[in-house]
């Protein structure tokens, strides 16, 4: 498997292996789609029954299982997709399953540098980090880092950005 | 007086022209009078109250505004207060002036007036706009703003130009020497020549022959809207790029357009973040091209306007252009970097452009080629890169190849080198890296003027 060899060349860690995200982060991502798929589901059961269906009714139901079984599993190569890795000049994330990136931001280059969460990441004890240059199209986003690591993270990078900034 | 400007010291408070009011106030007029046309008054009795309302509500608000709109240069920064209601003072830091424009819409011409606009990178619209300033004031005050920004110390004995009779604002205009003019014609040919407009002149052709052959003249009047589209798409492309003129002067590149409302860039060398060199398909006839430029700062917005100020030659013979080009990028030539093409079996993803794929770099520039109607070589100078990036979809996947992205500021340049091998991708984003790396430590072009003469 020459192909899958060189795949894994064009998308390798910088050094032993990425930093991955906490698994927080996919069991926030699981609960989310398990409400929706129970709320889609239940709604379209119960209108279906309203309107006199009878056994019909138990489709959406049926449906919005197998959607849900499917992302269980959809949302865990998505989650082992992202990582991360700090060097001495650059940081790398890389992300994405059907479409693969890999975005390398040196420090120098950063404008800004942001942390967010939102009450659903707090419950779950998470933070995006997310990296900003004078172009818009860098797209170097790490979702569902410990709060601890992407304030750590945004120190680090924010004092690496100082010390190498270089104007536009 | 020369000294009273040294950087680090602060001018007095200055106004805008005071013919301000005017000019400005003729804009809210024709508003007001399109609104009326809109509403359809009555009678004539009427429609005098409501304009003379709107005149004098016009003058006044606009006499307001330009009575508390005032600006000054203080500390290598300039301050602009403005709103009499809403007080906003705002300090634009002259070290990160991207441009300069001087825009002179056709009722501000007929009074003499130029509005100055100063770019800076980021945020959503220009960040400084002093509307209106007499033309002899803009010119002035650009060229103070364009030395301070470059680093030019205006009181130094020992400045590239130092005036000859030192006037009130210290910094001379730079002296400038026309490189390029594009003539009306040319102009007009290359805008016929563009895929769009052929396509659009076709459509209507059809348009009006079906309703002339099916007697169904109501598709003409219902296609107007479209006809209307495609005389400003075309009409206001020529009467935007009219007479457009590049200049070099110390302070960069000068380009000067427009038939009624004329503008007037400046473009420092040290600002020009990318360059694309684009030839659409029937230019290549006459292998004529374009060249357009990232600037941070401009291209905010998709508009016409928008993209057109990131326009650097809207057309020129190629030798022409590279030679503009270069002058753009301190001498860098996009054409001395050796290119590799793509691997042949990029044409399974491509089939139609994979042959003209290639990319290369050189001491001083990363390029890349692409495009199949349409083609584009893009160039972005080492330390202007701020990311690279390696994408790879799941055609690519199957075929082992990959994209790299060359990002630099938003604008019309696209630095991308599409369809590599896979494993070559990577080592491209890696050596890019690297020479950005490098070429950051020791660029000095921020402050351009500041460098010793080459």
């Amino acid at each position: 498997m020459s192909e899958n060899v060189s795949l894994e060349q064009a998308f390798a860690p910088p050094g032993e292996d990425w930093v991955r995200p906490s698994r927080r982060l996919l069991t926030q991502r699981r609960l989310v789609l398990g409400i929706w798929c129970a709320v889609l589901g239940l709604l379209a059961m119960a209108l279906l029954l309203g309107l006199g269906f009878g056994w019909l009714a138990l489709v959406p139901p049926a449906v919005a299982s197998a959607a849900f079984a499917w992302g269980w599993f959809l949302l865990e190569r998505n989650f082992r997709s992202w990582g991360y890795a700090e060097r001495a000049d650059d940081l790398l994330v890389t992300h994405g399953v059907i479409v693969r990136r890999l975005t390398v931001v040196p420090y120098g280059r950063m404008q800004f540098v942001d942390v967010s969460a939102g009450p659903l990441d707090r419950l779950f004890s998470i933070a995006k980090v997310q990296l900003h240059t004078a172009s818009a199209a860098t797209d170097a986003a790490i979702p569902g880092l410990p709060p601890d690591e992407a304030a750590r993270l945004r120190d680090r990078l924010a004092a690496l950005g100082e010390a190498k900034s270089a104007g536009l | 007086m020369t000294d009273a400007l040294a950087p680090g010291r602060v001018t007095n408070w200055r106004r805008l022209h005071p013919l301000t009011p005017l000019a400005r106030g003729w804009a809210g007029l024709a508003i007001a009078w399109v609104m009326l046309m809109e509403g359809g008054l009555r009678n004539v009795t009427q429609l005098a109250a409501v304009v003379g309302v709107l005149i004098i509500g016009a003058v006044v608000l606009s006499w307001l505004s330009w009575y508390f709109t005032r600006f000054r240069i203080a500390d290598d920064a300039l301050q602009l207060e403005t709103g009499f209601l809403a007080r906003r003072s705002r300090r634009v830091p002259l070290a990160r002036l991207q441009a300069v424009d001087v825009r002179r819409p056709l009722v501000a011409r007929l009074l003499g007036l130029a509005e100055l606009r100063l770019e800076v990178a980021g945020g959503s619209s220009t960040e400084a706009r002093l509307a209106y300033l007499s033309d002899a004031d803009a010119r002035r005050l650009r060229a103070e703003l364009l030395a301070r920004a470059a680093g030019l110390r205006v009181d130094a004995p020992d400045a590239p130009d130092a005036p000859d009779a030192p006037d009130a604002a210290g910094a001379p205009e730079a002296p400038e020497q026309i490189v390029v003019e594009v003539p009306p014609l040319a102009l007009l040919a290359s805008i016929l020549l563009r895929g769009g407009t052929i396509v659009a002149l076709l459509v209507a052709l059809a348009v009006v022959a079906g309703s002339i052959g099916f007697d169904q003249f109501g598709v003409v009047a219902g296609a107007l809207p479209f006809f209307f589209y495609l005389g400003s798409a075309t009409v206001g492309a020529f009467i935007r790029e009219f007479g457009f003129t590049i200049a070099m002067s110390p302070d960069g590149l000068r380009l000067r357009r427009g038939l009624l409302e004329t503008r007037a860039q400046t473009v420092p060398p040290g600002r020009v973040q990318a360059v694309s060199i684009v030839q659409p398909f029937l230019w290549r006839l006459k292998d004529w091209v374009r060249v357009d430029v990232a600037v941070a700062g401009y291209a905010k917005g998709e508009s016409e306007a928008a993209r057109s100020s990131a326009t650097l030659l809207p057309v020129a013979p190629r030798a022409v252009a590279m030679h503009v080009v270069g002058l753009a990028l301190a001498g860098a030539d996009p054409d001395a970097a050796p290119l590799r093409p793509a691997p042949r079996r990029a044409r399974w993803r491509a089939p139609f452009q994979w042959r003209y794929l290639g990319v290369g770099a050189d001491e001083a520039l990363f390029v890349t080629r692409y495009g199949w109607l349409t083609r584009t070589l893009a160039a972005v100078p080492h330390a202007r890169t701020q990311s690279v990036r390696v994408t790879q979809g799941p055609w690519q996947r199957r075929l082992a190849l990959a994209t790299v992205h060359v990002d630099v500021t938003p604008g019309p340049v696209q630095a991308d080198a599409l369809h590599r091998d896979a494993v070559e991708a990577r080592e491209i984003a890696e050596a890019q890296v690297e020479r950005a790396r490098a070429a950051r430590g020791q660029d000095r072009s921020e402050r351009w003027m500041a460098l010793p003469p080459r």
